[in-house]
């Protein structure tokens, strides 16, 4: 028999196995640094004041094993409702953190741009990762990040070279099967876009195991000067049950005059905590993260965002709606960091909460933190129930309580689901949405 | 169709109506005016079923079922419309699309077919037509950055949409220049019929001018202390309400 590990070595076993899997000189030493770090930093209490609200003990406790490769009993069937059609960059699959290729599927794609697994390109040491991988997204006060770094393996590899223009939106899913036992894997994409270029990826988690799951996602964009990027990240973890714990980070490094505009969805997970910062080094650049979080049963959803405005004359837009029934409990927290020198910076941060269920809570904290005096800087939060007046406005026209319920609080999700722009995950979401809600009579839009 | 008797009503245990009794009849078209607080609105809400009043007294008769008993979007479905004074925003939801489902629970109500997306359409471009609605304000979210003249003849278009025998317009004249009024009051006149009746509440005189009521009521401190003809509302444009209030004091 072997001798199940202890709780204190299982993530120590699993780095002893990404070692010894070797790999390109340059990347050993961050990992060492990483697994150190994480070592170091251990677990978060809530007394630490990133993790307040979000305990993730329940984490700690578990037991989790890296996640083999193999298919695991997923077929394109089963995942076709978490795939969007209108991909037609490609469609990247991953199996517990593993590329599957017979599951993906190669779209037309510009010559030059390089869209592959991240794996593939470490083992061949492909040009710009040395520069880039790990370099960004700093793991030195976050531990999930650190594990990150330590013990990624595999996720998306995308480089658009100057001037490129990849209209076809790219998709990547990973998908989580977490049986027989718990597992864990560690997804890690690097989104290169050089000068001048442009391109969209969309990121989904799913979760389809029913033995509880720890995934991991850091996503680096890197983009250049007059860059334009557009990341989506939908995270519909332990939608069956709600055995998947979920810690993301996405970390845009901007150049100048670069746009990057990320939406963020939640729509599952035990536990999910979804970090998102951007450093704002050019000037000229903006930064814009939209999110909707739609949760119930005892889930609890935590964004957590941080933008630096290091340069004047940068912009950030942050608007974050969430929808929390049952027991669900939500945090949101936004961090904006205006350096000294970043005059002219306008900022702009929105968090509105809708509470379903007495028994719902979220914490809401925005925190400004201003070195420059002549910034535009605003944030607002609203936490709250179904205003009645709007409901008595509905039924006064002969809608049902329960339609008018549903209405208003579609409308909510889909006010903010405006702002993406890859049309088919739109649709998507909103047909995900709908279909929560008791709807009746009501109909979803074509 | 509609008698009101003896309605008395709190809002936070304070008593805004005070014994209202009223008759409205298929075809009459009433006017309700009072000075500021007098519970014109309470009236006009309790009506339509607003929860946050509370009847503690009195009846409402509607085409011979208890109003008071229903639900408001039961109400709606039997043929009231209240036209709000304060119309209501409610972001991300598209006016067209409520509009159709509210019909369509409407239509379900009485064993009718459901309107298909195309001649919902059609419907709403006359109707829109009517009342000088810009088309494209009913693909965005109802209210959502309208004007006040906008918003007031979104009730009326509404109104028009949804056919009531019964139409309670709240104050749909406040605040609306001579232009939009003559918009909102021509929407409501083109809907004048025998079969159909109006409660029309006001603050202002010139509103009649334009909607000819059949009976004028005076609702001072919750209760209807006058009624006339449409003369009484030119006397009170000219005289104001003090003298109807000093009446009913000695009155009681």
């Amino acid at each position: 028999m072997i001798e199940l590990a202890t709780k204190s070595n299982a993530y120590a076993d699993a780095f002893e196995q990404i070692e010894a899997a070797g790999g390109p000189n340059w990347l050993m030493p961050i990992r060492k640094a990483a697994i150190a770090r994480f070592n170091e930093l251990g677990f978060p209490s809530t007394r630490h004041e990133e993790w307040k609200f979000t305990n993730v003990a329940p984490i700690k406790k578990l037991e989790f094993a890296l996640a083999e490769s193999g298919s695991h009993g997923v077929t394109a069937d089963r995942i076709a409702p978490f795939i969007s059609s209108g991909a037609t960059g490609g469609t990247f699959v991953f199996v517990n953190g593993h590329f599957d290729r017979s599951l993906s599927s190669v779209g037309e794609l510009p010559a030059g741009v390089t869209v592959g697994s991240l794996a593939e390109a470490i083992a061949a040491d492909a040009g710009l990762l040395e520069q880039h991988l790990g370099r960004h997204a700093k793991f030195d006060e976050d531990v999930f990040l650190a594990l990150n770094t330590a013990l990624m393996r595999d996720g998306l590899f995308v480089h658009v070279p100057k001037g490129l223009v990849v209209e076809q939106p790219i998709q990547v899913v990973f998908v989580t099967t977490s049986e027989p036992s718990a597992t864990m894997s560690f997804a890690r994409n690097l989104i290169v876009a050089d000068e001048s270029s442009q391109v969209t990826i969309a990121e989904v988690h799913v979760g389809l195991g029913t033995t509880p799951f720890l995934a991991s996602s850091v996503t680096e964009v890197v983009a250049g000067d007059n860059a334009n990027v557009d990341h989506y990240r939908v995270t519909r973890e332990g939608e069956l049950p709600d055995n998947g714990f979920f810690m993301s980070t996405t970390h845009a490094q901007q150049g100048r005059d670069c746009n990057v505009r990320c939406f963020v969805a939640t729509t599952g997970g035990a536990i999910v905590r979804n970090d998102a910062s951007s450093f704002l080094g050019g000037e000229g650049s903006d930064f814009t993260i939209n999110g909707l979080t739609m949760i119930n049963g005892r889930q609890h959803a935590d964004n957590h965002l941080c933008i630096d405005h290091a340069v004047p004359h940068c912009t950030s837009w942050e608007y974050f709606k969430g929808v929390y029934d049952d027991d669900a409990r939500g945090v949101f927290s936004g961090r904006i960091n205006v350096f000294k020198d970043a005059q002219k910076t306008d900022a702009k941060q929105t968090n509105m909460s809708l509470l379903l269920s007495d028994r719902a809570l979220v914490d809401s904290k925005p925190q400004l933190e201003i070195f420059a005096d002549d910034v535009k800087c605003t944030h607002g939060a609203t936490i709250g129930q179904l205003d009645e007046e709007a409901m008595f406005y509905l039924q006064s026209r002969g809608m049902s309580r329960e339609a008018a319920r549903s209405l208003l609080v579609f409308g909510f999700c889909r006010e903010c689901l405006e702002e993406i722009r890859f049309e088919p995950l739109k649709k998507q979401l909103e047909a995900l949405v709908f279909e929560r809600l008791p709807h009746g009579d009501l109909f979803l839009e074509e | 169709m509609l008698e009101i008797r003896n309605l008395h009503a709190n809002v936070d245990g304070h008593e805004i109506l005070r014994g209202v009794n009223l008759t409205v009849n298929a075809g009459e078209v009433h006017s309700i005016m009072g000075p500021n607080g007098s519970g014109k609105s309470t009236l006009a809400q309790v009506l339509a079923g607003r929860d946050t009043y509370e009847v503690t007294e009195g009846e409402v008769i509607y085409e011979g079922k208890d109003l008071l008993d229903l639900e408001p979007d039961e109400r709606a479905c039997e043929g009231l419309f209240l036209a709000f004074q304060y119309p209501v925003e409610i972001p991300g939801v598209n006016t067209n699309y409520f509009l159709r489902a509210a019909l369509n629970a409407k239509r379900k109500y009485h064993g009718q077919e459901e309107l298909d997306a195309m001649d919902f359409l059609s419907l709403v471009k006359d109707k829109a037509a009517s009342v000088q609605l810009n088309e494209k304000l009913l693909n965005r979210a109802i209210n959502e950055g309208f004007s006040g003249g906008e918003k007031k003849r979104n009730e009326i278009f509404q109104m028009a949409v949804l056919e009531p025998k019964l139409a309670v317009l709240d104050e749909t004249d406040s605040g609306l220049d001579i232009d939009a009024l003559r918009i909102v009051s021509e929407g409501v006149n083109q809907l004048r019929g025998s079969d159909r009746a109006f409660l029309v509440v006001t603050h202002y005189q010139r509103l009649l001018e334009y909607i000819v009521p059949d009976f004028v009521h005076v609702l001072v401190n919750g209760q209807i202390v006058k009624s006339g003809g449409k003369e009484l509302a030119l006397e009170l444009e000219e005289r104001g309400y003090a003298w109807v209030e000093q009446e009913a004091a000695v009155a009681s």
